[in-house]
């Protein structure tokens, strides 16, 4: 594996933002999670959990309600008092709409998909018809006393229920007037609390219509008499979400004091059919309020101010004991947040609003393997680069020569260039950018630092060339004819020549940038890209899939290399496979071409393809410790995977030379240090 | 009394009342518990035992109503027999014999003709639930052979199985798993918990189980304090649980109400916890029950639970989880460290109770009295905690003081001893501290005696302890301007030459006090605190010392470590005789010369009963237990006895108990001579549907009789008698006196029963005893060499007391034997 030098970055003080609603599409079996700061995340169940849409939030944008329609439509709406309904091609805004009734709490897909229900909180809910490319304004339902937190439709699409603040109304829908109230018991454990809060309610088609609410109950209702059927109390605090299966024999509920209720819908004897509501398994995943919950077929899906998101797979319904069935959980955005200028030795970390610069430390001690070194020289924090406007950064980059840093909101593209004059830093913006350069999925600077590549979200790829102080566009790739994916990922050859871009689900293009025109087309995988790099000299390009594979493809031979197909016949180690979290970085070793680099959030992983591969009764992780032990037994059991699990969460590994490796590490305890407290609990013993 | 009489060893009460769940009956009138060998039947109302069902040859295992006629009681028991009685009246109705031993009973409703037993048939440890065929004879006795397996492989105690949902299904529980057997379907499912391998789950294990009378719905109790109920378990794949955690420890046992509604848990936290509705939230606490919850029983009309403690004791509590009525047995809850001992008051028996109490215990009504506090500290159960131990007591001066010692030992070298001098105040009746003493000595103390003797002005007490010294306390004034007082202090502390001191005693009169030191016993001046002189024996440590009484005074007796039975002369200071006696107790009866010592064999236990005059013992009774006997008491009886037989005569004026290391209470007894109420009067109390009070007994009846002569057969020959009540002066002396100054109604009652019954009949009354002889089969033995014809053929020439003990020896060393008693006489006499 070969001894490095690393500097093990903790200074990156990174806090993903808290998980606000999410939505899940059974359809096309994907999720949709929006955070605090207005993000959407769009996750692929079905391609290992992969992050592989984003759209960037706004400080002004609230996400309080999100949900899909009529199949692929992804709405969602805030307390800006917008409805924004989302192209998950061009990873852009469609529109937003003013729903003119304030802001928006709470928004619902009728069960055809054809209608949309906002409740806002002037008490009113809007009745809003989905057109093939728009939404229309149908009617006002009756208008409430108090804003409207949660809405849910019959499956028979004829009646709604709509929780507000200490009574739930239902409301039909062919007149839009309210034909219950039902008033929800402010009691809680004896004290009467001020509100009771309806934060969710769900309508099942026998008329049952299930509400939680701030006094931790979970009641069930008889929406054709308007009575109580039955309680539960679950919680002392809030029960803040309620999601329920498509077959309707069971639900989750997650509470603020971060656990998630399952109930089931179980039989009360076996030889009658009548059935009824029991709470089953409480699942303790979060630490903090869990704010949104969601039921897929097979799993339960958490997620909350505590920023995880947690898919818990509900053991009965997955057929094979493999490794779906384990629970999830994914905590950091699955793309890089960080880039590195190799010579210069800096960091460039991307937040939401803003950019960081650090110089890295030196040290001029020596020490043994194992052994932490002492530094001489601290990390220099060089610049904290505020974004204008209230838009979050979508992707930044930083040249390998360090001079010149790019990024890019979701409106505007930002080029500087930086001189350095000893300790001082001249920062510059490079004003008059082209019209075409408004926002920008990924930055790209080729090794010399002469060109920038931009992949922006028409699936065009810009290639630029850098001056002294100046640009000049050189050319544009424009997508294929008929798609419209735009490219999240780009990768440069060393040598400058060829240039590889992917989109989320389409293959890997690779363009020659010489001769500026499309080289080929890697053939496409069912499973989206989560790294891309090309080898120097070889110019092999080496692709990570969500997966877990990686292949190789040689761009001037058009084919997969040999090492590719030797390792795609025998199969990759079935615990690589089992893997959390994708790769999101891949780089390579100067003077050691045999050697690929690669990391996931949990292990950096170095595979030298002039070792055997691995089998699955090999040892796959650390098969022996780095200790003086003889070299046959160190020979018979080396294989090409080495695995440190070393360092983690690591968000970003790259080798700055030959004998040195840079480390971003986040540990989550430092992540919930900065959070806000959780709800004190009595702990037994304490 | 022309009737041979035998002696046995009968048990004779404060045996286990929390061995399996309690029983109520379909009108919550009664509660049922297996105790030993019997059934009792307590009222729910009164706490009286109103019935002792008895038939069984063992241990009585399970109790169940008969779900076909709730009048009905079945029981099972190790000797392999189900019985059916009729609890109202207490009569054995059919045996059914089985044959094997039987663990536990289950019955239900729907299975017609056909119970429920576990059996261990092969193996020791693996045991099938089976059910049991009951056919349908006339006969009393029938034999049931037609057994069917359930389910294999199952815990032996019946709190790990559960019938559930009328009988549809029977969970069973057994370390990680829970198996489901469905009647219908004829299939078992099984459900395993993640077991020890994971640490986190390491005390998951299953320890109880329950199942939701109406619904499906199983629930179970586990080692790490969770109850988890279980649903949809006739899918194997879609099985689904609900945890509940509260208890810290495990969940001894778990009830579901009548109609399932709540759900009943309990622990060694001995807290009831009632879980309404399955729900985490609702929840209500019925706290400070005193000991560990080890069973849960409720009543079918679902107004009663009842708790079983670790304390020996029942607790009634209503549906509203109030307590309202205990049911206290003997306490057999620890080691027995005070012996037995007798409040010369009350005449009960005292020994240690509950942690850091003494308790004492009516033997006559088998029933606890009260648990004097000693220790005055909240006891805090947890494991491995190092608890105050209350390690010896002893009466003083007719009941009017009481000494006790309790010490603490966290380490070898940190000792706690703490010594307490407690009076009688009679305007409480009750004891009150009044001298405490914090180290009383450096090292544990062996021994501790009161001097009391008649004469005696000055309460004094004596103290041994391994740390080499006796100190003799005595009560002072300890008066000053606020009060009058008196205290203990330390008045002489001797030693002998560093040896550990390990008993006391003092002689009948008070003049002496002998005190062993190791294998030395020194005699001192109970004026002067001289010593007067010492034996040695070098026949090992002294274990037991004691003064003969009344005409023996002169002797002193010590029994040693190496097995010998030594008897000074204290007028010649010599060994007046020795035996080869292997003595675990020796007790001296205060009411006469006789001195019982129990002696311990690999076959037995045997008690041999003697007076320090002669080294020929009076009585001999051989294996009164297979295990060992730890303590024993004589207590003097209120009536004396007139027994004719020689050999019994020692039992004329004290009866004596004995206690074994299984902790059971044996007695001796020929026939069975205490008055309780027999079955016949019983039934009539029984009957009554007013509160049946004795006094009610005796006027309720008599104002009936008047109103009614057309009168019942089956009455006839109690009211036969009834008229003259009136005329008996003792009934008339009870009713006329005020009720302050009667003794106890129990006593009364005896008396008064005792006074209604025809001289003729009095041998009727006698037919059904009380007691039951531990071992049937055996032969009383008979020592005397006048009786010996009914003595086995080896032990004819058994002459005196050494010889019985070394019967197994050779002709010639027996011989040799012979000689030397012979020798050893005739220097008796030359003295």
């Amino acid at each position: 594996m070969g001894e490095f030098k690393v500097h093990r970055v903790r200074f990156f003080n990174y806090v993903p933002s808290g998980i606000r609603c999410v939505a899940y599409n059974n359809q096309s079996n994907r999720l949709a999670v929006s955070r605090t700061d207005g993000t959407v995340e769009i996750y692929n169940l079905s391609a290992n959990y992969f992050q592989e849409k984003f759209f960037p939030g706004h400080e002004s944008r609230a996400t309080e309600a999100l949900c899909w329609a009529n199949g692929q439509r992804l709405f969602s709406a805030g307390l800006n008092g917008e409805i924004i309904e989302y192209d998950l091609q061009a990873l852009n805004i469609k529109y937003a709409m003013d729903a003119f009734g304030g802001p928006i709490w709470s928004m619902a897909a009728s069960p055809n998909g054809s209608q949309l229900l906002v409740g806002c909180e002037d008490g009113s809910v809007k009745l809003f018809q989905i057109t093939p490319d728009k939404i229309q304004f149908e009617r006002n339902f009756d208008r409430q006393k108090s804003r409207i937190l949660s809405l849910s439709w019959h499956p028979a699409g004829t009646h709604i229920a709509a929780g507000s603040i200490d009574y739930i109304s239902v409301f039909d829908v062919k007149s839009g007037s309210a034909i219950h109230k039902m008033l929800v018991d402010r009691q809680y454990m004896g004290v009467s609390k001020r509100k009771c809060i309806i934060w969710g309610v769900a309508f099942l088609s026998d008329g049952t219509v299930i509400s939680v609410d701030s006094a931790g109950k979970v009641q069930f209702w008889d929406s054709a008499t308007g009575t109580l059927v039955k309680n539960h109390l679950i919680a002392n605090a809030d029960v803040q979400s309620i999601a329920i299966s498509d077959q309707e024999d069971s639900f989750v509920v997650g509470t603020a004091e971060g656990t998630v209720f399952h109930f089931q819908l179980v039989s009360v004897t076996s030889s009658s059919s009548e059935k009824q509501w029991v709470r089953t398994k409480p699942f303790q995943h979060h630490t903090h309020d869990v704010r949104a919950v969601a039921h897929s077929p097979i799993a339960l899906i958490s997620g909350g101010t505590d920023t995880h998101l947690v898919i818990r797979p509900l053991m009965e319904k997955v057929e094979v004991k493999n490794y779906d069935a384990a629970l999830r959980k994914i905590t950091f955005p699955h793309r890089r947040l960080v880039s590195c200028a190799k010579k210069k030795q800096l960091l460039l970390f991307q937040f939401a609003h803003h950019l960081e610069l650090w110089r890295l430390g030196s040290t001029v001690a020596t020490g043994k393997n194992g052994d932490t070194l002492p530094l001489s020289k601290n990390a220099d924090h060089l610049l904290h680069l505020k974004t204008k406007g209230p838009e979050n950064i979508i992707c930044s980059c930083i040249s390998p020569c360090g001079s010149w840093i790019a990024y890019s909101t979701a409106s505007r593209f930002f080029l500087y260039r930086l001189n350095y004059e000893h300790d001082n830093i001249n920062l510059q913006r490079v004003s008059k950018m082209p019209a075409f350069l408004r926002s920008a999925l990924q930055i790209l600077f080729s090794e010399d630092s002469t060109k920038l590549f931009v992949a922006s979200n028409q699936g065009s790829v810009h290639v630029i060339r850098l001056l002294e102080g100046s640009f000049k566009h050189l050319h544009t790739f424009q997508p294929q004819s008929g798609t419209v994916e735009s490219m999240c990922l780009l990768a440069v050859s060393p040598d400058g020549n060829w240039l590889a871009a992917s989109g989320t689900s389409a293959g890997v293009h690779v363009y020659n940038v010489k001769q500026l025109k499309l080289h080929c087309t890697v053939p496409a995988y069912n499973f989206p890209v989560t790294a891309l790099a090309i080898a120097p000299n070889t110019n092999n390009l080496v692709i990570a899939h969500s997966d877990q594979q990686v292949f190789e493809y040689s761009i001037p031979d058009k084919q997969y290399t040999q090492w590719s197909r030797t390792i795609q016949k025998q199969g990759f180690h079935h615990l690589w496979l089992q893997r959390d979290t994708p790769i999101t970085h891949i780089s390579f070793h100067p003077k050691r071409p045999m050697h690929i680099l690669l990391h996931d959030a949990y292990m950096f992983c170095i595979i030298d393809k002039s070792l055997p591969l691995p089998n699955d009764k090999t040892l796959l992780y650390n098969p022996l410790p780095p200790t003086n032990e003889s070299d046959i037994i160190r020979r018979r059991t080396a294989h090409a995977f080495k695995i440190s699990k070393k360092y983690k969460p690591l968000l970003f590994m790259d080798l700055l030379d030959e004998r040195t490796l840079v480390a971003v590490e986040r540990p989550l305890d430092d992540i919930i240090a900065q959070l806000p407290p959780p709800i004190k609990k009595k702990k037994f013993g304490t | 009394m022309v009737e041979v009489e035998s002696l046995r060893v009968v048990r004779c009460g404060g045996s286990e009342l929390n061995f399996r769940r309690a029983v109520f009956s379909a009108d919550s009138k009664y509660v049922f518990c297996v105790s030993g060998d019997f059934i009792k039947v307590y009222s729910t109302a009164t706490e009286e035992c109103v019935h002792i069902l008895q038939g069984h040859r063992n241990l009585v295992t399970g109790i169940q109503l008969n779900p076909k006629n709730h009048l009905q009681l079945y029981s099972c028991s190790f000797d392999g027999m189900i019985k059916l009685w009729d609890y109202i009246d207490g009569i054995l109705i059919k045996t059914f014999i089985v044959g094997c031993k039987l663990h536990a009973l289950f019955t239900l409703a729907c299975a017609e003709d056909s119970v429920f037993v576990i059996i261990n048939k092969e193996k020791p440890d693996v045991f099938q639930l089976v059910s049991v065929k009951l056919p349908k004879s006339s006969s009393q006795e029938i034999e049931a052979k037609e057994l069917s397996f359930v389910l294999d492989y199952i815990n032996q105690s019946p709190k790990c199985i559960a019938f559930g949902n009328e009988g549809e299904y029977v969970a069973a529980v057994r370390d990680f798993y829970l198996s489901v057997y469905f009647f219908k379907k004829k299939t078992t499912s099984r459900f395993t918990l993640s077991s020890s391998r994971n640490k986190k789950h390491a005390k998951n294990n299953f320890t109880c189980v329950a199942c939701h009378p109406k619904e499906n719905c199983i629930a179970t109790g586990h080692g790490d304090g969770k109850i988890r109920l279980w649903r949809n378990f006739d899918d194997e794949k879609k099985y689904t649980y609900t945890c509940l955690h509260w208890h810290h420890d495990l969940v001894m046992d778990l009830a579901f109400s009548v109609t399932g509604s709540s759900l009943l848990s309990g622990g060694r936290e001995s807290v009831l916890v009632e879980w309404r509705e399955a729900a985490e939230k609702n929840k209500e606490f019925l706290p400070r029950l005193g000991a560990t919850i080890e069973h849960i029983s409720v009543s079918p009309a679902g107004d009663l639970f009842c708790t079983s403690h670790s304390d020996n004791k029942m607790i009634i509590i209503h549906r509203n989880l109030e307590a309202s009525a205990v049911i206290q047995g003997l306490v057999k809850d620890r080691n027995i460290f005070t012996g037995l001992m007798i409040d010369p008051r009350t005449k009960a028996l005292v020994l240690n109770g509950k942690p850091g109490h003494l308790q004492f215990y009516s033997l006559q009504s088998d029933k606890q009295l009260y648990n004097l506090d000693i220790t005055q500290q909240e006891y805090i159960n947890d494991y491995g905690l190092i608890q105050i131990e209350l390690t010896k007591a002893a009466f003083g001066c007719y009941g009017n003081w009481l000494a006790t010692v309790e010490q603490r030992q966290e380490k070898e070298t940190e000792l706690e001893l703490q010594m307490k001098l407690w009076t009688y105040n009679k305007k409480t009746q009750g004891f009150v501290l009044n001298t405490k003493v914090n180290m009383p000595h450096e090292d544990h103390i062996t021994a501790l005696c009161f001097c009391n003797a008649e004469k005696s002005e000055n309460p004094t007490l004596v103290t041994t302890s391994k740390d080499g010294h006796f100190k003799v306390w005595i009560l002072t004034d300890d008066s000053d301007i606020y009060k009058k007082a008196v205290g203990w202090t330390c008045d002489f502390v001797g030693s002998y030459h560093k040896y550990q001191a390990t008993n006391c005693c003092f002689s009948e009169d008070g003049s002496l006090l002998a005190v062993s030191f190791e294998e030395i016993v020194t005699i001192w001046d109970s004026e002067t605190w001289e010593l007067k002189c010492t034996f040695c024996q070098r026949a090992g440590k002294i274990r037991h010392l004691c003064f003969g009484r009344l005409t023996c005074s002169k002797y002193l007796l010590g029994a040693t470590e190496n097995g010998i039975l030594c008897c000074w002369n204290l007028l010649s200071c010599a060994l007046e005789w020795s035996a080869k006696l292997n003595v675990r107790v020796m007790e001296p009866d205060p009411n006469s010369e006789n001195i019982a010592a129990i002696s311990q064999s690999s076959m037995g236990s045997d008690l041999f009963v003697f007076r320090p005059s002669e080294p020929r013992p009076l009585y001999i009774q051989k294996n009164i237990s297979r295990e060992e006997v730890q303590w024993g008491v004589f207590v003097p009886r209120d009536v004396p006895e007139s027994f004719t037989s020689e050999a019994y005569q020692w039992l004329n004026r004290s009866q004596f108990y004995f206690l074994t290391k299984s902790q059971s209470l044996l007695t001796f007894s020929t026939q069975s001579p205490e008055e309780k109420l027999t079955p016949t009067s019983k039934q009539l109390l029984a009957e009554e549907t007013l509160p049946t009070t004795p006094f009610y007994f005796i006027l309720g009846k008599h104002r009936q009789q008047q109103q009614d002569d057309k009168l019942n057969e089956a009455l006839k020959n109690e009211l036969v008698q009834l008229p003259l009540t009136e005329n008996i002066p003792a009934i008339s002396e009870l009713l006329h006196t005020p009720a302050h100054v009667l003794p106890s109604a129990s006593f009364l009652c005896s008396m008064f029963v005792n006074s209604l019954l025809l001289s003729k009949e009095t041998k009727s009354a006698e037919e059904i005893p009380d007691d039951v002889s531990m071992e049937e089969e055996k032969e009383s033995v008979d020592s005397d060499e006048e009786n010996n014809f009914t003595e086995k053929v080896q032990d004819t020439n058994n002459t005196d007391l050494g010889k019985d003990i070394i019967h197994q020896l050779s002709k010639s060393e027996e011989k040799e034997l012979r000689k030397f008693r012979k020798v050893d006489y005739s220097w008796i006499t030359a003295l």
